[in-house]
């Protein structure tokens, strides 16, 4: 993992004092909220319906046991004794006071955590693949470049006040976990025929209420030139975007209106540019960070035998586990969604023991994937016993990765201030319906993925089955949308018809579960049922 | 045509070294002009800008204003005879202004560049990174505060028109003149 040197902690020092000087004049009424605002959210604090939410950056998905204790900590004294995974990789408190905000980031500062940039129109924390470092599928560990990335797109002048948000995302195996083309600029590591490696470069994608895949803009960038690349496409989106409409402001939009074409020909140019100012981080610094990301000192001739005699263990192995590269391995996720829960929240007792069992058993190290699990990524087969009995214990060990219980779900109404309906209830019932292991299990593979309103953070358009939740005269109503995938072969869902409302969203995902069952050849998945067999076969069965 | 080394008229006059703390643009102490900020110590110059319309058309104007949708690179071929460009930001929100200046910046301009508008303290730092040498904003900025926000950050992670050394030059002194 990185560790900070003397100038990281100076800079996120440095934060702390400037929030906590932007705070004392807005609690001295120097300040109004409005004058406040922009300032807050650079620094992840957003004012919640009830109270005040703070998004802790975790870079790429990685934390270590001293972290991971350090945010229970923090739920513990700051908050209501429990944290929130969100869709980025990163951690919320959403009962956050405004005068602890100051102490909370200079706690984060103690372990080399921040919040900068994790909100606001800027750049947002870099997110990866969660397997980074650990799966058997990639030609390398992504997370040096996307620590790289990190610090090159940290308090970058000339891009303060971007048109929007803009999130990056890194990946390097053929298999995307890290939903790649929804992001508005994306790179996947590859080698080329040569043998080098470079960057596959997409731009432009995004959910919200105007989604689109990002297009491919650069089929192999030297990984040297990541950062004037970068700049010129931040560039010439700042220079061009719209600013007369938030809504129409995202980098999608632009890319879109521009075309793929014209829009990677302006990129190159500006490119040429910016390599000339000859500003590109030097191989020297980006071998200094990937020094730290030097794989764990993994055991050899470890057995890839595990005792299967416990048949819950046993269930437990056969959903959580994924290959690791290392014989003797297996990556462990951690289900937080469980049936009656709230996906992606943790009580702080629960990080604590995850904290333990990362200590103990995976060199230290922890992950966070967008799909708002946890991930122990370098576990031996060994030890897989031992660590399901704990996370048994603590109330950690559902095993439904991927299946139709693992939901993601916005926080929505209960929480949102941008929120037309409730979407935490909504996942619920629906877990609660398909809460049968064995019917889980025979369903396989079905990622549902909830919004509570249109600015998508629930991923809806990505969901194998989506569902949005709308306002409609003043009661939630909720569509229901088909097809979406974030995975390597990325699309888009689409919306079935009419709406439902709570009860009926849960009826009707269960007809079109239902249709799946019948139609279904061997070894199909949902997605791959409804890619074969098109929306008409599914409308029939929702609507009769 | 682009000199990455000193684009600011006070570039290089208080040292670097990889243990310096303090970037650049911080040293340099601004003067009070009336209700202009200034981070220069050449005479102001006193013509009234005029629109980039205007300026491409009068050859003899030497002051220019920017909206935030103008496109900065029209000036290339006219550059010599600018003494100053005003950038306008109509609200704080839209950073299209910090783009321009440090084009003008890369372009080589070795002249005055006025932010004016919705400015606030906090963008200081950033601003005086692309290159803003001055500031007229709407609601006047006071002179402690800018100071003391500019020098608030020791470092700097990445180059821009100033001449902050980044982090990553600090830590690799043997590539600092390479």
């Amino acid at each position: 993992m990185y560790k900070y040197d003397q100038y990281d902690h100076a800079m996120v020092r440095a934060r702390v004092e400037d929030f906590r000087d932007q705070t004392r004049r807005r609690l001295a009424g120097q300040m109004t909220d409005d004058q406040f605002k922009p300032l807050r959210l650079k620094n992840g604090l957003y004012l919640q319906l009830h109270a005040y939410m703070l998004r802790v950056a975790i870079p790429y998905g990685t934390l270590n046991s001293t972290q991971m204790r350090k945010l229970a900590h923090i739920a513990r004294t700051y908050d209501r004794g429990y944290g929130h995974f969100t869709t980025r990789q990163n951690l919320q408190y959403h009962w956050i006071k405004l005068e602890d905000a100051p102490d909370i980031l200079g706690e984060l500062a103690e372990v080399e955590m921040h919040a900068i940039q994790t909100s606001g129109e800027s750049i947002r924390n870099i997110s990866a693949d969660h397997y980074a470092g650990a799966a058997a599928d990639e030609i390398m560990d992504p997370r040096p470049w996307a620590e790289t990335i990190r610090q090159m797109t940290t308090f970058m002048p000339e891009f303060s006040y971007l048109p929007r948000k803009f999130k990056i995302a890194v990946i390097a195996a053929e298999a995307d976990r890290a939903a790649l083309r929804w992001h508005d600029f994306a790179l996947r590591i590859v080698r080329n025929e040569a043998g080098e490696v470079g960057f596959q470069v997409f731009a432009g994608g995004g959910m919200g209420r105007t989604p689109f895949i990002a297009y491919e803009i650069r089929e192999f960038l030297p990984t040297g030139q990541i950062l004037s690349y970068l700049q010129a496409v931040l560039r010439v989106w700042n220079r061009h975007a719209r600013r007369d409409n938030i809504h129409k402001q995202r980098m999608k939009i632009l890319v879109h209106e521009l075309g793929q074409e014209e829009f990677s020909r302006q990129v190159e140019e500006e490119h040429q540019h910016f390599l000339a100012l000859g500003e590109d981080f030097p191989q020297a610094e980006y071998d200094r960070i990937a020094a730290y990301f030097a794989p764990p000192a993994f055991e050899t001739g470890l057995p890839d035998e595990i005792d299967r005699s416990d048949p819950d263990f046993a269930v437990w192995l056969d959903q959580q586990l994924a290959p690791h590269k290392a014989p003797g391995y297996a990556i462990v996720n951690i289900s937080l969604k469980p049936i009656q829960g709230i996906g992606g929240d943790i009580t702080a007792d629960q990080m604590d023991v995850v904290a333990d069992l990362a200590e103990r058993y995976s060199f230290d190290e922890l992950r966070v994937a967008h799909t708002q699990n946890l991930v122990l990524p370098h576990v031996r087969k060994a030890d897989l016993y031992a660590v399901w009995e704990t996370l048994r214990d603590a109330g950690l060990a559902d095993a439904n990765l991927d299946l139709v219980t693992d939901i993601i779900a916005c926080p929505g109404l209960d929480y949102c201030t941008l929120a037309n309906a409730r979407s935490i209830p909504v996942a619920q019932k629906i877990a609660d319906r398909f809460a049968d292991p064995q019917r889980q299990r025979d369903l396989g593979e079905l990622k549902i993925k909830i919004s509570g309103c249109i600015n998508a953070c629930g991923h809806h358009h990505a969901g194998h089955i989506g569902v949005l939740g709308v306002d409609r005269k003043g009661t939630e109503s909720y569509q229901l949308l088909l097809g979406g995938s974030g995975d390597e072969e990325t699309s888009q869902a689409k919306i079935t018809g009419p709406g439902f409302d709570e009860d009926g969203i849960v009826d009707a995902i269960e007809r079109a579960v239902e249709r799946y069952r019948e139609v279904r050849e061997p070894g199909e998945r949902f997605l791959d049922t409804y890619r074969r067999v098109g929306m008409e076969g599914f409308k029939e069965a929702i609507y009769g | 045509m682009v000199d990455p080394t000193s684009p600011l008229p006070h570039a290089g006059a208080a040292g670097g070294g990889p243990d310096r703390a303090t970037s650049q643009t911080s040293a340099v102490t601004p003067t009070q002009v009336g209700n202009t900020l200034r981070f220069r110590d050449d005479p102001v110059p006193d013509e009234p800008a005029v629109s980039l319309d205007a300026f491409l058309d009068q050859s003899n104007a030497n002051s220019v204003r920017l909206e935030a949708g103008d496109d900065v690179r029209l000036l290339g071929p006219v550059l010599e005879r600018v003494r100053l460009v005003e950038i306008d930001f109509p609200k704080f929100r839209d950073g299209r202004g910090f783009s321009s200046a440090r084009i003008l910046r890369e372009m080589g301009y070795r002249g005055e560049i006025k932010a004016t508008g919705d400015v606030l303290v906090d963008l200081v730092w950033f601003m005086r990174r692309c290159g803003f040498d001055s500031f007229a904003p709407d609601v006047p900025l006071n002179l402690e505060d800018v100071l003391a926000s500019l020098d608030r950050y020791p470092h700097v992670y990445q180059e821009a028109a100033d001449d902050a050394v980044p982090i990553w030059k600090l830590r690799h002194p043997e590539l600092q003149n390479g």
